[in-house]
């Protein structure tokens, strides 16, 4: 394994007006190694994997891909630096079929001068075997609608797009939260074999169990500050179930649920 | 593995997007065919199906191709109008060859779709909205400059031969020119959207234009030129019809508004974009030219024909929203035990 990291935060904030949403995060991001990315909602997930991909600019703080500095000045700029986004329904174009969806902005051509066609066949060869590739072997017809996939199949789909364009950091937000228990583990597998293809994967998860069975490395937001950063192996599932509820406060919610539940007895 | 795409059956017909309106096609066709009698079916019954078609038809499918990207654009009710009105106080009014007069009001319509298509991506304001306004501005720019320039409503234009022969003859006596061009201009849209790759950018555009944007399509320029395509189309029909009939005037072509979203929408395009089909959309331009003609050859009065016009684009609507679903619901059955794991 590479000891450089691939993506490095150093003293990242983020503030939209007078609202501070991020405070100085500091992240390391490996080739081939799952970081983990929890906190509970608002923690600062969303802002902060919108920073990476281009969509808003950090206030202050810097962004080193690859040993450069990155500015990414539109999601487009992020792309192109093989930064791939996943959001959590996978295809955005659930009309389309398999294989033009693969290839929206980057279409194979066959033909000449002017009458170049789209090439569908090789389009739907091409996104019917990355997905293949995968594991997904329900998928065989190229022609078919994203719409008619299941949840894990299209966020197989969209991940098996980033690795066919060659992202070497892949950020997946939430890709198990809509699924059910085997889809999610089939997603989580191939999560691992995107990891061990050599790309970065940061996943965003509230599903500490999730987290634990792919993670190499987890960050733990709270109100958007970086609470704890800490390696496979180094926290117990309780600890970070404790630690992204906010510590304490989730034994103190436990306090008083119980003392509630003694005061009025079923 | 084989290649399952190529394979015809009656499952993979059902979810095309055209499904619904080659069955509306086929039941007003029988319908008006039992109750039109003869003449309906007749050489000069289709002459009179088919004309209307064709002009309609030459307007519908590049405002289906925008309808696929997410747009719409109304202002071509009166573009036909300001097409046909250039067209002849150029080449009438004025003397001109009949090329500038056309190459005018081509330039006419590029102009209108350029403004309609900057204001849409520069200001972010709905297209409905921005090609209502302009649909205003060009009626009563048409109508102001019109009488400014001859002192009336209605301007003749003489044109010779060659013109006639390619935009404005009767061929065999009844089917009008145009029915060629609409031919050649669905031949042109259908290898844009379903062939040439700049169909998947507008159907990605329509899918989710932000996405589309992100994945590196030019979304502003796309639109532009959409935009651009409609106004030419409209002012084709417009100069076309000129030519055809000798004369131009400032009104008609409002009707155009509807009918070719009524097209459209029955042609299996969906309203909010990102699915549809040049095949379907001259199919819902048939659909909706025979019920506008086919009723005069039917005992009924002539104003059912509205009524009928609105239930079928209803009905297409619902119909369509089934062939959908099912081509959204589709997976191949011939593993039906090997699920995902």
């Amino acid at each position: 394994m590479m000891t450089r990291p691939l993506l490095t935060l150093s003293g990242i904030n983020k503030s939209f007006g007078p609202i501070d949403v991020l405070h100085d995060i500091n992240l390391e991001v490996y080739p081939g190694e799952v970081l983990c990315l929890l906190g509970d909602n608002g923690a600062g997930k969303s802002t902060l994997i919108r920073l990476l991909s281009g969509v808003h600019k950090p206030t202050s703080g810097t962004i080193t891909l690859a040993d450069k500095p990155a500015a990414f000045a539109s999601p487009r700029d992020a792309s192109n630096a093989g930064i791939a986004t996943v959001h959590q329904f996978g295809g955005t174009f659930p009309l389309m079929s398999i294989g033009r969806s693969f290839f929206v902005g980057e279409e194979p051509k066959k033909g000449w001068g002017p009458f170049k066609t789209f090439d569908r066949k090789t389009a739907n060869d091409i996104a019917v075997k990355a997905v293949r590739d995968l594991g997904i072997t329900r998928i065989t017809d190229g022609d078919r609608l994203v719409g008619g996939l299941s949840g894990g199949e299209r966020q197989a789909l969209a991940i098996a797009r980033a690795v066919h364009f060659g992202a070497s950091v892949l950020i997946l937000d939430e890709p198990t939260a809509a699924l059910g228990v085997k889809e999610a583990a089939h997603v989580l597998r191939i999560v691992l074999q995107a990891r061990q293809k050599g790309i970065a994967v940061i996943f965003i998860t509230h599903n500490v169990v999730h987290a634990l069975t792919v993670g190499d490395h987890f960050a733990v937001l709270i109100k958007g500050a970086k609470a704890a950063d800490f390696r496979k192996g180094e926290k117990t599932r309780e600890e970070v179930t404790d630690l992204m509820a906010g510590g304490e406060q989730m034994a103190e919610l436990e306090a008083e649920i119980k003392s509630y539940m003694s005061s009025h007895p079923v | 593995m084989s290649d399952p795409s190529h394979k015809l059956s009656i499952g993979s017909l059902l979810r095309r997007p055209e499904t619904g309106s080659f069955l509306g096609l086929a039941a007003v066709f029988v319908f008006f065919t039992i109750f039109g009698g003869t003449n309906f079916a007749s050489v000069s019954g289709a002459a009179s199906w088919l004309n209307v078609a064709a002009s309609l038809g030459i307007i519908a499918i590049p405002i289906g191709l925008l309808m696929i990207a997410g747009e719409l654009d109304i202002s071509i009710g009166s573009m036909v109008p300001a097409g046909s009105m250039t067209c002849a106080i150029v080449s009438g009014h004025f003397g001109l060859p009949i090329a500038v007069g056309v190459v005018a009001a081509f330039a006419l319509g590029a102009l209108v779709g350029l403004v309609n298509g900057l204001l849409v991506v520069r200001t972010a304001v709905p297209s409905f909205i921005v090609t209502l306004g302009t649909l205003f501005a060009v009626a009563g720019l048409t109508l102001g400059l019109s009488v400014l320039i001859t002192g009336t409503t209605s301007v003749s234009i003489k044109a010779g031969p060659e013109a006639k022969f390619l935009l404005g003859h009767f061929i065999n006596g009844i089917y009008q020119v145009t029915i060629l061009w609409w031919i050649a201009a669905a031949i042109f849209w259908g290898f844009v959207l379903h062939y040439s790759p700049y169909g998947n950018w507008i159907l990605a555009m329509g899918g989710d234009k932000v996405s589309a944007r992100n994945a590196g399509i030019p979304t502003e320029r796309v639109t532009i030129v959409l935009f651009m395509c409609s106004g030419m189309s409209a002012a084709f029909v417009g100069l076309s019809q000129a030519i055809l009939y000798n004369s131009a005037q400032v009104s008609a072509g409002q009707s155009y508004i509807f009918n070719a979203i009524i097209s459209v929408v029955v042609g299996g395009v969906l309203l909010t974009g990102g699915y549809g089909s040049v095949v379907g959309i001259v199919l819902g331009t048939l659909t909706f030219a025979i019920v506008n003609q086919g009723i005069y050859y039917t005992p009924f009065d002539a104003n059912w024909a509205s009524l009928i016009i609105g239930v079928l684009l209803l009905v297409a609507v619902l119909m369509n929203n089934t062939f959908r679903k099912m081509a959204l619901s589709y997976t191949p059955s011939r593993n039906p035990s090997r699920k995902l794991k």
